[in-house]
């Protein structure tokens, strides 16, 4: 290899050079590591003096972390009736949100993946388009809806739907060009119109994996959700809110196993549907 | 092979017959479908709804510029770089939790009984929403940046041991065969037998979850513990939808950028 080939850090730091028994001299290029690390270490103290990181205070105050939480137990286990409506709410908020938001996606991901559209324009303006709903905060997305439609469960459903249709429309549009296209031309080949070949050949490659997707989206939203309540957005985090605010650890405490225990249900159930799906 | 020649109307008769799981999964849909919109329950005042949205829309369409420019503690640009250094430290932090959990709740590691025991401690640690660590870790270090820390280390746990333990489920054991065989100490077979394959998958794993907790710092704001977060709900809650404007457009471009940068790291650390 020719001098000028190298990358700049081999330039700089020359490769090792070893003579074999044969006589033959092969080069070792030297590690990148201590630069990687050196790198690291120089962001972990930057960032140490901007977050005004202390591990003296960490250590001396961290019993202070336990304080609330001890006080969550034993939790007030005569608060659950009250537990039971804003539960099935979030719940609701989510399963119909993932409902709206899954669905959505679908024209869009289409249109925004390259091996079913042509025109790279496109797919491209689709793609952006995508990339940005994603990178809006579901809690802006939340407080701007809750403006919009009034405080209450349809505003964070709407928050869980924008977010799971970025999600889920990303992950599905890189599944469809992925796809085997065989099938496709194969149709078309024989006369078939452009979407209904993309619903025979296209769409049950891409379903199993789609509805698992949108399963897994749905048991993150569940979480999710408990958080919207914050914004005035329904469910348990309204609640969840109100009771850190009046100092009721024990009833906090209740709310947060009872969203333990529905988060470990819906999990199971649907890591079973997803592994029926495979 | 001895074929049986069909013809067509004979195909399509042997086609399985799924209609009736077609229509129980339909009606299950359509039933949830129902069941779920019952608990929708708008208390939207009339038609103002329309004329809110359009006026939250036009303002976050024109960003204030001076809040975008200043380079000062309040400009978008400092709070992004705290953010960033909040997400980042955050990480780290979570990822040296999360490195015993994962090998406690690896099955191969450790029995049975106690790597489950140690998943539902994992799976507990992931329900407490994040502004409730928030609000813990604010009574440990006072607000700011530093509680915002802690609490994004604390929310990463959940994700990163999952994704930890499983690489660690995926150890291909036949390297430390080999090496013991060669006659390498354990320590020998942790630097080269161990290390070597759990590092990509581990560091692959670190920068998507920065990424993410980048997209999450905003939850951070809503409990006053640091980062872009607070000034945008303040900004939201005093209806200053040019500074929101202002705010979200840095965020999106930061977010963009990370974004992109990760996914070529990711695809190079796959590569090898």
């Amino acid at each position: 290899m020719s001098r000028a080939e190298l990358p700049l850090f081999d330039r700089i730091f020359r490769p090792r050079t070893y003579t074999l028994g044969n006589g033959k001299t092969v080069e070792e290029r030297r590690s990148r590591l201590p630069l990687i690390l050196l790198l690291i270490l120089v962001a972990i103290i930057v960032s140490g003096e901007i977050t005004g990181f202390r591990l003296s205070v960490l250590i001396r105050r961290i019993s202070y972390f336990f304080v609330m939480l001890s006080d969550m137990f034993p939790p007030d286990w005569a608060y659950m009736p009250s537990v039971w409506q804003p539960l099935w709410d979030t719940i609701k908020m989510s399963l119909l949100g993932s409902l709206i938001g899954a669905l959505l996606c679908i024209p869009f991901a289409v249109l925004s993946s390259s091996n079913l559209i042509r025109s790279k324009v496109v797919t491209a303006v689709f793609k952006f388009f995508f990339s940005v709903v994603r990178t809006l905060p579901t809690l802006v997305v939340a407080l701007i809806a809750t403006y919009v439609f009034g405080l209450g469960t349809l505003a964070g459903t709407v928050a869980i739907a924008v977010f799971t249709f970025a999600y889920c429309g990303k992950i599905l549009y890189e599944q469809i060009e992925t796809v085997d296209m065989g099938s496709h031309e194969a149709l078309e080949a024989l006369g078939m119109g452009r979407l209904s070949s993309i619903r025979y050949a296209v769409w049950p490659q891409v379903l199993p994996s789609f509805l698992s997707t949108v399963l897994f989206c749905f048991e993150g939203n569940v979480r999710y959700a408990s958080i919207l309540g914050y914004v005035g957005a329904g469910g348990l985090g309204l609640i969840l809110n109100e009771k850190i605010g009046w100092r009721e650890y024990p009833r906090v405490g209740m709310i947060l196993i009872a969203l333990f225990v529905a988060v470990i249900a819906i999990e199971s159930l649907s890591s079973w549907l997803r592994s029926k799906l495979t | 092979m001895n074929e049986i020649r069909l013809t067509p109307a004979e195909m399509l008769s042997r086609e399985p017959r799924k209609w009736l799981m077609t229509i129980a999964i339909a009606l299950v849909s359509v039933i949830l479908v129902f069941w779920s919109g019952s608990a929708l329950e708008a208390n939207a005042s009339g038609g103002s709804g329309l004329s809110v949205a359009r006026s939250i829309i036009l303002g976050i369409l024109h960003p204030t510029p001076s809040l975008l420019l200043t380079l000062g503690t309040n400009g978008v640009p400092y709070l992004l770089l705290e953010t960033m250094c909040i997400a980042f430290l955050g990480t780290l932090v979570g990822a040296v939790i999360s490195i015993p959990l994962a090998f406690l709740s690896a099955s191969n590691i450790l029995p049975k009984p106690i790597a489950v025991l140690f998943r539902v401690v994992v799976m507990a640690i992931r329900t407490i929403p994040s502004f409730v660590y928030g609000l813990m870790f604010i009574m440990v270090t006072g607000p700011g940046a530093f509680a915002g820390l802690l609490t994004m280390s604390v929310c990463s746990v959940g994700m990163l041991s999952k994704m930890f333990m499983e690489t660690i489920e995926d150890l291909d054991k036949g390297i430390l065969e080999s090496l013991s065989a060669a006659g390498c100490t354990t320590f020998d077979k942790i630097r080269y037998g161990i290390i070597p394959q759990l590092m990509p998958s581990f560091a692959s794993t670190l920068i998507y979850r920065f990424d993410m907790n980048l997209r999450d710092a905003t939850v951070l704001g809503i409990v006053g513990a640091g980062g872009i977060g607070a000034p945008l709900i303040f900004a939201m809650n005093s209806y200053r939808w040019n500074d929101v404007g202002a705010i979200l457009l840095g965020l999106v471009i930061l977010v963009l950028i990370v974004e992109w940068c990760s996914s070529k790291l990711r695809n190079a650390l796959m590569r090898g």
